[in-house]
């Protein structure tokens, strides 16, 4: 068998970096964030640093999902807006204390999850997708339905932001953005971790070849339901973080458009890089931001950002970063 | 004597809105031996070879794999009995490293890895061992890199030595010589017949020659349908086996 290895050595190939050398790597920009979120809010206005975390950890939820488990869904508002509501709902008529009301929320987006996974992995592909959207559409309109509950077209607005385990008050933003900055990177450090989890070889694994991943005995669906309920719930996380920083939830965090809105940030950044959605949630949110006084133009520039992004560069601005330096990011 | 059989099936049939693909076969494979089954085009061999493996479910019939009814088990149950199979376009995890893939397949020793909250240092233990079999296979000056990139011959290696770290008692192999050149033939042959030492070998394989010289017994396949069984000698004479190949406008692989 060494005739097959030795007749085409592979000293010009493009040799994968050893695992030590991408984790040291890895490491220095994990760092490298974490020092960012401290300078962030003393140049730049915290809310809008606050609105891109929450959208960061939304895509880097949305990411894990399709990156890494290989499964699109169309429907991740769902988790984000459901999450966002219980949030707002129980911090508002329960009283409930911010961490607690986050955490409730996320729970939630889980559970809604677990359900909508356990559906959507019978299918594959486009089928798979489509069922994430109709899921996401039925809770879009359960929102629209239930006024009692999310306001309506209203929303719930004047969500109190309240106190930090009911002693630290968080009405400040520079406050309130600490929590945010540290629910940001716990999710970041957590999403890191399932990628590079003995779970998450199976999960890259069954992404690549599923019929081979069951062949070696692996039961693809529950791994992908696994995946799912993960990437819900740090969704929710997202849009429970959200409801707070903003005091408001509406009927926007689950329209489907919401769902594009991740995916767009995804491919921009770089999907199937570990921190490409961050990087493709700050151009979106920016965007947004600064561009806001052109109206509905916004969407004409993001509709054209998202076309130049899939026919010049489809592995996205880090993935590009990335093969530029033959290392994965 | 009773034979020491370690799968077998009885009637199996599998229809496909109304055309039967497999119809009644009866297949007995001898622990230890390498067994073949081949026949001409559209003789049922894939078909035969999916039920097998679970990824057809039968239409009527059981297959009995050691003693144990596995006629309605999932594909992944099966594997865990023992009962591993190929893929007829070869079948690697293409952006994970040649390392990696090897390394999935033993991380199934650890049972089921739904551990998200564990670092992957944790399956550095595994390293050794996928080394070893990434040197068995010859891929060793490769094994950095993403599977996709090798070349077809190597991919068809690495699925070898993926399936050979499950450590399968049974391997069921589709066609693991198609499309694959002389030289490729000869050393993917001598690694078949070297693992095939304390396993059995199920293959569907169109290259005769290559089934007369690995093969101790032969199952031939018409129409859905055992038209001969036997060694490569006795099967070869058989006349309803060569009218069966002419008739079909002749074998893939004849030399």
């Amino acid at each position: 068998m060494t005739d097959l290895a030795t007749s085409e050595a592979p000293a010009g190939a493009a040799l994968a970096e050893t695992d030590d050398g991408t984790a040291r790597l890895h490491r220095a920009i994990l760092i490298g964030i974490a020092a960012a979120l401290v300078v962030a809010p003393f140049v730049a206005y915290p809310v809008f640093v606050m609105k891109v975390l929450c959208f960061a950890l939304f895509a880097l939820a949305f990411n894990l999902l399709l990156g890494y488990g290989g499964l699109l869904s169309f429907g991740h508002a769902a988790y984000f807006g459901m999450a966002s509501y219980v949030c707002a709902y129980t911090a508002k008529n329960w009283g409930l204390t911010p961490e607690l009301a986050i955490l409730l929320g996320t729970a939630v987006a889980a559970g809604l999850g677990t359900v909508f996974g356990a559906l959507a992995i019978r299918r594959q592909g486009i089928y798979f997708a489509m069922i994430t959207l109709a899921l996401a559409q039925m809770v879009f309109f359960f929102s629209l339905q239930t006024p009692r509950f999310t306001g309506g077209e209203d929303g719930i607005q004047a969500v109190p932001r309240g106190k930090l385990l009911g002693l630290l008050d968080l009405t400040d933003d520079r406050a309130l953005y600490w929590l945010v900055a540290a629910i940001f990177m716990a999710g970041l450090l957590a999403i890191y971790r399932i990628i590079h989890s003995p779970f998450g070889q199976i999960c890259k694994a069954i992404r690549d070849n599923e019929p081979r991943a069951i062949s070696l005995g692996y039961r693809a669906n529950q791994y992908k339901l696994m995946v799912f309920v993960l990437s819900a719930a740090l969704a929710g996380l997202a849009g429970a973080t959200k409801a707070i920083v903003f005091q408001l939830a509406s009927l926007t965090d689950v329209y489907w458009t919401m769902s594009g809105e991740v995916v767009l940030m995804t491919l921009v950044g770089g999907l199937g890089t570990v921190f490409g959605p961050i990087v493709g949630a700050i151009v979106m949110v920016t965007m947004q931001n600064y561009l806001a006084t052109l109206g509905a133009w916004v969407t004409v520039i993001q509709g054209v950002i998202f076309v130049a992004c899939v026919l010049l560069f489809r592995e996205g601005i880090v993935g590009v970063i990335a093969k530029a330096i033959k290392k994965p990011l | 004597m009773a034979e020491d059989i370690i799968l077998s099936t009885a009637g199996l049939t599998k229809e496909f809105a109304g055309f039967r693909a497999v119809s009644g076969v009866d297949l007995k494979v001898r622990r230890g031996s390498i067994h073949a089954l081949i026949g001409p085009n559209g003789a049922g061999k894939t078909t035969c070879f999916n039920l097998l493996t679970k990824f057809l479910a039968p239409t009527r019939g059981t297959i009995v794999y050691n003693g144990r009814d596995i006629t309605r088990e999932k594909p992944a149950e099966i594997a865990r009995l023992g009962l591993v199979r190929s893929f007829q376009i070869s079948a690697v995890f293409p952006q994970l490293s040649v390392k990696t893939n090897v390394r999935i397949a033993l991380q199934r020793k650890r049972g089921d890895s739904f551990d998200f909250w564990r670092s992957e240092r944790r399956l550095k233990s595994l390293d050794a061992e996928a080394e070893a079999l990434v040197e068995a296979v010859g891929l060793t000056p490769f094994r950095e890199l993403s599977a996709g990139e090798l070349s077809y011959g190597r991919k068809r290696a690495l699925e070898i030595a993926t399936t050979l770290a499950l450590d399968p008692e049974m391997l069921l192999l589709d066609e693991p010589m198609a499309g694959m050149g002389r030289e490729d033939i000869d050393r993917i042959e001598t690694l078949i017949r070297k693992v095939s030492a304390q396993r059995t070998i199920l293959m569907v394989e169109h290259n005769l020659s290559v089934v007369a010289s690995l093969c101790d017994r032969i199952t031939v396949l018409a129409r859905g349908q055992v038209l001969a069984e036997g060694d490569y000698a006795g099967v070869s004479k058989d006349p309803r086996v060569v009218e069966a190949y002419i008739g079909s406008g002749g074998g893939h692989g004849h030399h």
